[in-house]
């Protein structure tokens, strides 16, 4: 009953009563919209980038990713996606379901991601999760309450020559053996 | 003997990767001058003189593989530069591309030359996002003095595009098949084969798969006239032309990327170049990653170079050797190296999507004590299956590491008395 409020709210809300393209085709059974005429016009910049070529989808997602705050393809926009390149949504999910560094789920602003390979595992990487664990004061895959946050667990990401190491937003922070460094990054994170 | 040598790395250092300028500066492009006014045969054979095996993994001869594309007849043909390097504990590719761009660029144009493709296409994987801009920027100036394009230093009909395409985070997209389809905009999971890839690739093109280290040293081979290379390696009946990178991590003092010619010892990697191990002595020593073969410390005197690691059980694979202290047990490390594959498996074929997991679950009750020889037999028949009926080579070569280690310290599968915990 909540959901159907907010979904109600959401289309007698300014942005969805102008009827701009994207809205029209979607299921309507999505819940969540997220589809500002703003971010609209961002995705169609992406795609032209691309030359609404489709078989350039896993590149699109990966940037769209990018620009959308928690870093994900909410479903609204997997529609949309479907619709401008001519594809079936099967497909779009075929990948965004596949892919390891594609989401579907909102994250956080920055997604911590330690490596649980087997490297950063011989270098004490679980203490890393523990200590990222007390200090954010969240478990495994679980948003701080303001958003910035979340603890990801991922495979070997290449660093193994700094290991135990977290990536964020493509960035990558290595030989965090003791909770000083750690807090460090966090700070120069914020 | 010689440790750290300098052929596929000697440019580190000596120039700026965001300019082609400075690159041309060092010697940059003469390679790709001169290769254009010879016979695409010709070069492959510098490549075969050169006894260059496939760098990704795989070892197949190099300029075997460049004839044999060039001899495809086709409208479009394509090369694809293997950059999704996810073999756990490898990461020379980065060293390669962070250092180098240019190169691993001028080889690849080489390569189109030679194979006569009229697209190359890289495949860096999401990990490596932060190198996107190095490839882009080099890509682009390339194409601005005309090394890249339409008619190539005026070369009439060597017509050539680089392209940059990103993956997603899939181990198995490194597979030349499931790569190939997660450029087309699909999921990465590996077709049936055949058609190979050599005949029906990307867009269902000829397509030609190296990895960036085989196609960092093209350039470098094409230059070298007094055959600098072919003095490094091993000789003898079976040997190992040349240098190779490795990939050295674990619980040793100095981890990195290091260039060594074939024949160094194992000892000579891990307490020279990697400055030793850490505090407690060594447990296990995994070579090529992952899906890797492991050793015990008895291997440290072995020479590194194909012929001596496949009799000692292992092989060079992807470059990589992960030294493991005591802190872990085989057992763990086993579990943890398996939970790896049990994530990466794409799931398309039992063996490996099931088997994966029936092995992770094995392992689990070896760690716990409670496994009967019945468990032990299980795992045996288990990892043969994958190994005999996995569509490709991940399920194929994922239970290498567990394989070896049965052999190698059978005493950590003991069957133990009802109680007592191991691992």
């Amino acid at each position: 009953m909540y959901c159907l409020l907010i979904y109600q709210e959401n289309l007698e809300s300014a942005e969805f009563q102008t009827g701009f393209e994207g809205a029209v085709f979607m299921s309507e059974n999505i819940l969540e919209r997220v589809l500002t005429r703003e971010l609209a016009r961002q995705i169609d910049g992406i795609l032209s980038n691309y030359q609404y070529d489709a078989s350039r989808l896993i590149g699109i997602l990966l940037d769209i990713q990018q620009i959308i705050p928690k870093q994900y393809i909410p479903e609204e926009i997997a529609y949309y996606l479907a619709q401008k390149l001519n594809m079936k949504i099967t497909n779009i999910y075929d990948c965004i379901t596949f892919y390891g560094s594609i989401y579907s789920k909102a994250r956080a602003e920055y997604p911590l991601q330690i490596c649980n390979s087997i490297v950063c595992k011989v270098k004490k990487g679980e203490r890393l999760a523990m200590d990222l664990k007390k200090i954010l004061k969240v478990e495994i895959n679980q948003a701080t309450a303001d958003g910035k946050f979340i603890i990801e667990m991922v495979p070997c990401f290449g660093a193994c020559d700094v290991a135990p190491a977290v990536k964020v937003n493509g960035k990558v922070y290595g030989n965090l053996n003791n909770e000083e460094k750690i807090k460090a990054m966090l700070q120069e994170l914020v | 003997m010689t440790m750290a040598v300098k052929f596929i790395t000697k440019n580190f250092g000596r120039y700026d990767i965001r300019s082609l300028a400075s690159y041309m500066k060092i010697g940059g492009l003469t390679a790709l001058k001169k290769a254009i006014q010879m016979p695409g045969d010709d070069i492959a054979a510098l490549l075969t003189a050169a006894g260059i095996k496939g760098r990704g993994g795989a070892a197949y001869p190099m300029g075997k593989k460049w004839l044999q594309a060039r001899d495809i007849k086709a409208a479009e043909k394509v090369i694809i530069c293997n950059a999704d390097e996810g073999e756990p504990c490898t990461f020379k590719d980065r060293t390669l591309i962070q250092n180098d761009p240019f190169n691993l660029l001028e080889g690849m144009i080489i390569a189109g030359y030679v194979i006569e493709a009229q697209h190359g296409y890289i495949y860096l994987r999401e990990e490596y996002s932060y190198l996107k801009s190095i490839l882009l920027n080099a890509i682009e100036q390339l194409t601005e003095k005309n090394f890249l394009g339409k008619n190539i230093l005026g070369k009439k009909g060597f017509d050539y595009e680089l392209h940059l395409c990103s993956g997603a985070g899939a181990y198995v997209c490194g597979e030349g098949t499931a790569l190939v389809e997660s450029i087309e905009g699909k999921s990465g999971r590996p077709r049936m084969k055949p058609p190979y890839i050599k005949q029906c690739g990307l867009y269902n093109h000829p397509t030609c798969v190296q990895n960036v280290e085989s196609l960092s040293l093209v350039a470098a081979i094409v230059n070298d006239e007094n055959n600098i290379y072919q003095k490094y390696g091993t000789k003898g009946e079976k040997n190992s032309i040349g240098t190779k990178l490795i990939s050295v991590a674990g619980n040793v003092k100095q981890p990195g990327v290091f260039e060594i010619p074939f024949g160094i010892t194992i000892r000579d990697i891990i307490y020279g170049l990697a400055g030793g191990v850490e505090g407690q002595p060594i447990r296990l020593i995994q070579f090529g990653g992952a899906s890797g073969k492991v050793a015990s410390k008895d291997i440290l005197d072995t020479p590194y170079s194909y012929e001596h690691l496949a009799m000692a059980g292992v092989g060079v694979g992807s470059g990589a050797i992960l030294v493991v202290d005591e802190s872990t047990s085989v057992i763990d490390f086993l579990i943890t190296t398996q939970a790896f594959f049990s994530h990466e498996s794409c799931g398309q074929c039992a063996p490996c999507r099931e088997g994966n997991r029936h092995i992770r679950l094995l392992l689990q009750k070896i760690k716990d004590g409670v496994h009967t020889q019945a468990d032990i037999e299980k795992l045996n028949s288990i990892a043969d299956i994958m190994t005999v009926s996995s569509l490709c080579g991940l399920g194929q070569a994922a239970q290498n590491a567990l394989k070896t280690a049965m052999k190698v310290f059978p005493d950590e599968f003991k069957i133990m008395e009802e109680g007592v915990k191991i691992g």
